[in-house]
């Protein structure tokens, strides 16, 4: 582990409004070509973390780096080709096509003044193949079911070719198949392109076995992490959930988790 | 062929070729048309025709294409930002809030010219500004703008804006009242170039500020995380529309009065016609918003025998019945 890490944050804190912190001194390394899970309680500031890594929120303190330079510094531009985010979900006031969607990732490749051109449209194209979505190219996307939108806005992602990709909570609004070949999705992504994978999820069961690591956060810090299997135990997740009727069972190469809460 | 397969240069050139024909015909028609047409032989022959064209119809033709363009490009540009299908200048309280800051102007005697720009521009300027980042600020939730918050309190804001000019009225000497009043009905008439000239002074910058913009606010309308994370200011470009959308309402209504709908009803056709991409929505709004305020006009000064509707009315009739459309496939939307 001794290579340098893609994109690191070191001691970031952060509050939407003064006297209330959200990240409070949170640190973490993502690995080149790795897959992580950002995991714990609602609230506990998982989302925010994600939006400081992705640029989209600015630290109040503490500083992100990628590939050991200033986050900050970077022009947005450049930033944009390396890093890509998806967020939790898009609110949809206009019917825009998916393909138009997925044409916005390649903005940080052309000017302003200049439309998308036929490479950019075979790139768009790729990422919706790479999903499984080409289908869906010409589909309205208020017309999509939640999971649909989902996978459209990871073709976006895609079509940035990032070098990092950071998804907060993918998988929530796609069932159990679907959720399955998400995930092989990611690890192919990974193992194929070198992809290096930040996911933000309140599903444990998703993680094991095809993720790197986990990063447990608590009260806006990193609060544990490491590879899953040394994280999914009912100590650690007793305390980043705060519930001491979290149960866990080793079942071949991986854990399931419940609760018997209340 | 509206979004998925038709590349996109193709899809703006016939944008631009077909509404550009469009407003080519708007403008011959809105010329020709009036309580006296007048014919390409009357302006070689008639000199009282050539009078009433240069000094009246052709002034009063451009000023109806720069408000239309002005407030359509506004409409799409704030519908873009506040992902609102149902954001217009008149909607989100941009035209009262303008409307109040031109009513000072007035009632205050404010007859001074800045740098060639009259103050009542300006003063029209500040008031919208005024009420976009009021209305905005109400609405906003952290990074949520809440679309039902954003027209109650857009409609709320021009309700006060209307009160407060019928104070301003209540109060202001019966000369400067009337003055007022006769603003407030809102009308295109002009005679010669002047008054174009000075508005286009503060809209020719606003429209290109707008048209530059314009692939922010495609990503924009999207979503504005997304649009963070590839590379968008959010913040900036949000005070940058602001300023613009309230510059271009604050001259035109200023000029005009409160000419509603235009920016509901123009930016819908366009993207029915060609499409959701804002860089073609924009610039299509423009060319179609002229041509659609030459139309209304031309439909104000020639419904009536012997007496001239107010281009408001006209507007009106027509935004409202498309406001209700829209809102009810809004609600498709978001059921879906």
């Amino acid at each position: 582990m001794s290579q340098i890490p893609l994109l690191e944050a070191r001691d970031l804190h952060f509050h939407y409004e003064a006297g209330t912190p959200v990240i409070c001194g949170a640190s973490l390394a993502l690995e080149p070509g790795s897959l992580s899970a950002i995991i714990g309680s609602n609230g506990c500031g998982k989302s925010t973390l994600i939006r400081l890594l992705a640029g989209v929120l600015v630290p109040k303190r503490g500083e992100i780096r990628f590939q050991g330079a200033r986050l900050q510094a970077l022009p947005r531009r450049e930033r944009a080709r390396r890093i890509a985010y998806v967020p939790q979900s898009i609110a949809l006031a206009f019917p825009f096509t998916a393909m138009e969607v997925v044409l916005t990732g390649r903005t940080p490749y052309s000017s302003r003044l200049r439309f998308e051109n036929a490479a950019d449209r075979r790139k768009a194209l790729e990422a919706l193949e790479a999903v499984g979505a080409s289908h869906l190219a010409a589909r309205p996307v208020t017309e999509l079911s939640g999971g649909e939108r989902q996978i459209v806005a990871l073709a976006r992602a895609l079509a940035q070719e990032p070098a990092c990709l950071l998804l907060d909570e993918p998988s929530a609004a796609l069932d159990l198949k679907h959720r399955a070949a998400f995930v092989r999705t990611l690890a192919r992504l990974r193992d194929r392109q070198g992809l290096t994978v930040l996911v933000v999820t309140h599903d444990l069961n998703l993680v094991e076995p095809l993720f790197d690591h986990i990063f447990a956060i608590r009260c806006g810090q990193v609060f544990a992490s490491g590879k899953p299997a040394e994280v999914l135990n009912h100590a650690l997740l007793s305390a980043i959930y705060d519930d001491p009727d979290i149960r866990t069972r080793r079942l071949e190469d991986r854990t399931l988790i419940w609760s018997e809460a209340g | 062929m509206k979004g998925g397969a038709a590349p996109l240069s193709g899809r703006f050139l016939r944008a631009a070729f077909v509404l550009l024909a469009i407003l080519s015909a708007a403008v011959v028609l809105a010329l020709w048309a009036g309580s006296r047409t007048i014919s390409v032989e009357a302006l070689r022959s008639d000199p009282v025709a050539r009078l009433l064209f240069f000094r009246l119809r052709l002034p009063r033709v451009m000023m109806a294409g720069l408000v239309g363009s002005s407030l359509a490009i506004a409409g799409a540009a704030l519908q873009a930002l506040f992902r609102n299908p149902l954001a217009d200048p008149f909607t989100l309280g941009v035209s009262g809030g303008g409307a109040l800051g031109a009513s000072v102007a007035i009632a205050l005697g404010w007859g001074v010219r800045i740098a060639g720009v009259p103050a009542v521009f300006l003063a029209a300027f500040a008031g919208a500004m005024f009420s976009v980042m009021v209305v905005h600020q109400v609405a906003r939730t952290g990074a949520v703008v809440l679309p039902g918050a954003l027209l109650l309190s857009g409609v709320v804001f021009n309700l006060f804006a209307a009160a407060l000019v019928v104070a301003i009225q209540f109060f202001a000497d019966p000369e400067r009242a009337l003055q007022i009043l006769r603003w407030m009905v809102g009308s295109l008439d002009v005679v010669g170039f002047d008054t174009v000239v000075r508005m286009l002074i503060l809209l020719v910058p606003s429209w290109a500020g707008l048209l530059l913009l314009s692939r922010d606010l495609h990503l924009l309308a999207i979503d504005e995380d997304t649009a963070a994370s590839l590379g968008v200011p959010v913040r900036r470009t949000e005070v940058q529309v602001h300023i613009l959308c309230s510059l271009m309402v604050g001259v035109t209504v200023a000029v005009g009065g409160s000419i509603g709908f235009v920016g509901l009803i123009v930016p819908h056709v366009v993207r029915l016609l060609f499409g959701e991409d804002l860089r073609i929505v924009i610039p299509g709004s423009f060319l179609l918003g002229a041509a659609f305020l030459i139309l209304a006009d031309a439909l104000a000064r020639t419904a009536l025998p012997n007496a001239e509707l107010p281009v408001g009315a006209v507007t009106a009739l027509l935004g409202g019945p498309v406001f209700l459309w829209l809102l009810r496939s809004r609600q498709r939307y978001s059921a879906a």
